[in-house]
């Protein structure tokens, strides 16, 4: 690896800012988008958008044939809203459970993408392993250079800039439409006679996901976003008592499980995204320690005849 | 990679060709064996599917899946082969994990079931693939075919894979069999199975076992990744065809191993395809032509369905609006125009025209020049329709505590369904002669509607 790095002329450590940098907004985006999902309960419409998105981005390269980023972002947003709408038009019409429409969508979807990918390897830029792991690793290589080719200035990673403007949309939608998404998310029948349009919102939320998803993809792949969506918002799901406590504990592990799965992918020597996802289960499952022990401790300390009535 | 594009090769198409000929003659074992393979695994993923599926759990064998490959990478870790034994072992001991998982979630701590369906299928597979990735960063050896477990691939199969294969599948469909009536009864009502004693638990951990099994020993061929669409989609594609168990499972287990077989052939053939997206794509297809053709439940056939009731509800309220013409007429003249009915009743002239064209074919109407008259048959029918109607209405008045003006719509849906059984049920706890409105209700053994 090292002589790959010199050979580009660049320190390791403006490498490792770089992919640390991209991963942080990418676990943060996430998981701002992944509370609403853990609260909706719509986690498997997560992991089911996550997985079409390879199609809408093999699409969206194989009919534009660019890669240039609008492209990617609009074909991942039309694969991830037809993904949502189909499966609810699916539940709807043939009568079958959500969540089994969802699971014919996706895989079908996923496996056109992954037949595709496999026919045109060579001729795209994405290979089987990619789809699944991202390479982090290489971000930094990927650059945007504003200007000529030879003479313009290098302004960085192409996935940083992507995750930053997507990270950019996904905050401002939460400051604007917080207090809507907020009535939407746990009172949907008053939203209903408040004249709110939940279905606008519902949509709103799977573009945000395929957003999201798209952005996340060169970086972590398409699986991995699914920990990143699910697993931080999830442990935050445990512990907040409000909507934003939620969302700035969300955030907070997300940033700690970037920091210790690179850690842990530079021991391992292994792959940062997995390693990152790994982590981000690995401190839910000591959240979840610590909150069943100290449910014992509560419970044997203030084991007043009273409260075990109440409990 | 490496600019190598097997498929621009015009030469391709024919040397496939040649080799499904191969494939199909039964000459070259492998291909047989990797045949009789997924046959037996479309088959016995389908029928455990069908009951994952049943017990509306759908996405349990997609977490499976995926929770599987961390037992996998470890086992070859600690143990150094890829003997189908050891894997296979490894894959078990992770996939029970992540069904353990999957259950203590939701059941000790706030996160709902989908959410830790969702958490256990990305943490396994995530470490699963941290693990495969520090593997191939490793120097073991045999570690190559490790990354064809994600998506499958039928040429990759060994001889020791395929008795793995034959073994379980065999096993799987064996205690299907066995515990047949036992599965039955709780994939379609739990809590009576559970007020018989039947030990409801117990078989649901057999039939996680069993839906584990069938996902592990499916790895080779159709890999981690869309091991869930062949539990789910072959008996979700069954359900449109009929109601009983035994025929959705046959039928599930017919879509499995057809699509398997597909699948399989078509990544023999073209190794550096793989099965598994292959196997879901023709899946699908079959899911979407039943969908859509089935004769019983198909779109097209509900559609038609549906057309064929609204045109009947049309010609039927046309049958009550002439009908109150003809009261209204006082029974003296029986002929009337389509502005007569139109104001009555509001509808489009060609709707009406087309409609009234319809019934006239059917006897039920006679047409005179514009004028449009009720046939013995028609009449007969309008009759009994209106009778219908302000039986209800007086029902509802009198029984529901409605409004004179709220039960005109509830009349004008029941009336098309009512049945002969109903209306004598309503008529006996009626002693009316008349409907709210104070129209009269038609009898039936007058023929010419006069109020009895």
């Amino acid at each position: 690896m090292s002589t790959l790095f010199q050979s580009f002329n660049l320190s390791d450590w403006v490498l490792d800012l770089w992919i640390l940098a991209t991963a942080s907004l990418v676990a943060a985006a996430c998981a701002l988008v992944g509370v609403f999902l853990i609260l909706r309960r719509q986690a498997l419409m997560g992991d089911a958008i996550s997985h079409s998105v390879l199609l809408g981005i093999v699409l969206a390269y194989l009919i534009s044939g660019t890669n240039a980023l609008w492209v990617m972002l609009l074909g991942a947003v039309i694969i991830g809203l037809v993904t949502a709408w189909l499966s609810e038009t699916l539940h709807k019409v043939s009568r079958l459970q959500s969540d089994a429409s969802i699971g014919i969508v996706f895989t079908l979807f996923f496996s056109i993408g992954v037949i595709l990918v496999s026919l045109y390897t060579g001729q795209i830029d994405l290979d089987q392993e990619c789809v699944l792991y991202g390479e982090i690793a290489f971000v930094p290589f990927d650059t945007v250079i504003w200007g000529d080719m030879e003479t313009g200035t290098d302004l960085g990673p192409r996935a940083f800039w992507l995750i930053l403007i997507v990270f950019a949309v996904v905050l401002i939608s939460l400051l604007v439409g917080f207090e809507r998404l907020k009535t939407v998310t746990f009172h949907p029948s008053l939203a209903v006679s408040l004249g709110i349009n939940i279905t606008f919102w519902h949509y709103f939320l799977m573009t945000l996901v395929s957003m999201t998803t798209v952005a996340s993809f060169d970086a972590v792949g398409a699986i991995l976003v699914v920990a990143l969506l699910i697993i931080p918002a999830a442990t935050a799901y445990l512990l907040a008592r409000s909507l934003k406590t939620m969302l700035w504990l969300a955030v907070a592990y997300s940033q700690m499980a970037v920091w210790l799965g690179y850690a842990i992918a530079f021991w391992l020597n292994s792959a940062i995204a997995a390693a990152i996802a790994v982590s981000a289960g690995l401190l839910m499952g000591l959240t979840l320690v610590l909150i069943q022990l100290s449910k014992q401790y509560h419970k044997r300390t203030h084991a007043h005849p009273l409260r075990q009535i109440k409990d | 990679m490496n600019g190598f594009e097997p498929y621009n090769d015009p030469g391709f198409l024919a040397q496939a060709w040649q080799q499904l000929g191969v494939f199909w003659s039964f000459d070259d074992m492998n291909a047989t064996w990797v045949l009789v393979g997924s046959l037996l695994l479309g088959m016995s993923a389908s029928v455990i599917g069908a009951f994952a599926f049943l017990r509306k759990r759908s996405l349990l064998g997609d977490a499976l899946a995926h929770a599987a490959l961390p037992g996998v990478m470890m086992a070859f870790l600690l143990s150094g082969s890829r003997d189908a034994e050891i894997i296979f072992a490894g894959a078990l001991v992770s996939s029970l994990l992540g069904f353990w998982l999957i259950d203590w979630l939701p059941k000790n701590t706030k996160i709902k079931p989908d959410a830790a369906l969702a958490i256990t299928l990305s943490f396994f597979f995530a470490l699963g693939l941290m693990l495969l990735s520090y593997i191939q960063n490793t120097s073991l050896p045999d570690k190559s075919g490790l990354d064809k477990l994600l998506f499958g691939q039928a040429a990759a199969i060994t001889s020791n894979d395929i008795d793995l294969l034959l073994y379980v599948t065999t096993l799987v469909l064996v205690t299907v069999v066995v515990f047949f009536q036992k599965f039955r009864l709780i994939a379609f009502n739990r809590v009576y199975a559970e007020t018989l004693g039947v030990p409801v638990r117990f078989y649901e951990v057999v039939l996680a076992i069993l839906i584990v099994l069938s996902v592990v020993v499916g790895l080779q061929l159709v890999g981690v990744v869309l091991m869930a669409a062949i539990l789910l989609t072959p008996i979700a594609a069954a359900r449109f065809w009929s109601h009983q168990l035994s025929h959705l499972l046959t039928l599930a287990a017919l879509f499995g191993a057809l699509s398997a077989s597909l699948g399989a052939q078509i990544s023999y053939v073209a190794p550096a395809m793989p099965t598994g997206p292959w196997i879901v794509v023709s899946l699908s297809l079959l899911f979407f032509i039943s969908f859509i053709f089935a004769p019983r439940q198909g779109l097209i056939k509900r559609y038609l369905d549906d057309r064929a009731l609204k045109q009947r509800v049309i010609q039927e309220n046309i049958l009550r609006t002439l009908y109150k013409l003809l009261e209204r007429s006082h029974f003296q003249r029986n002929g009337f125009s389509l502005a007569e009915i139109t104001e009555l009743r509001s509808m489009s002239g060609t709707e009406l025209r087309n409609r009234l064209a319809e019934m006239v074919r059917r006897g039920w109407v006679k047409q005179n020049r514009q004028q449009y008259a009720l046939s013995e048959k028609g009449l007969l029918k309008a009759v009994k329709l209106t009778r219908r109607h302000r039986l209800w209405e007086s029902y509802l008045s009198q029984h529901a505590d409605m409004t004179s003006d709220q039960v005109h719509q509830q009349a004008e849906r029941i009336e098309h369904i009512l049945n002969r059984e109903q209306e004598e049920q309503i008529v006996a706890e009626l002693m009316e002669h008349f409907d709210p409105h104070g129209a009269p209700i038609p009898g039936l053994s007058d023929n010419q509607g006069h109020p009895s």
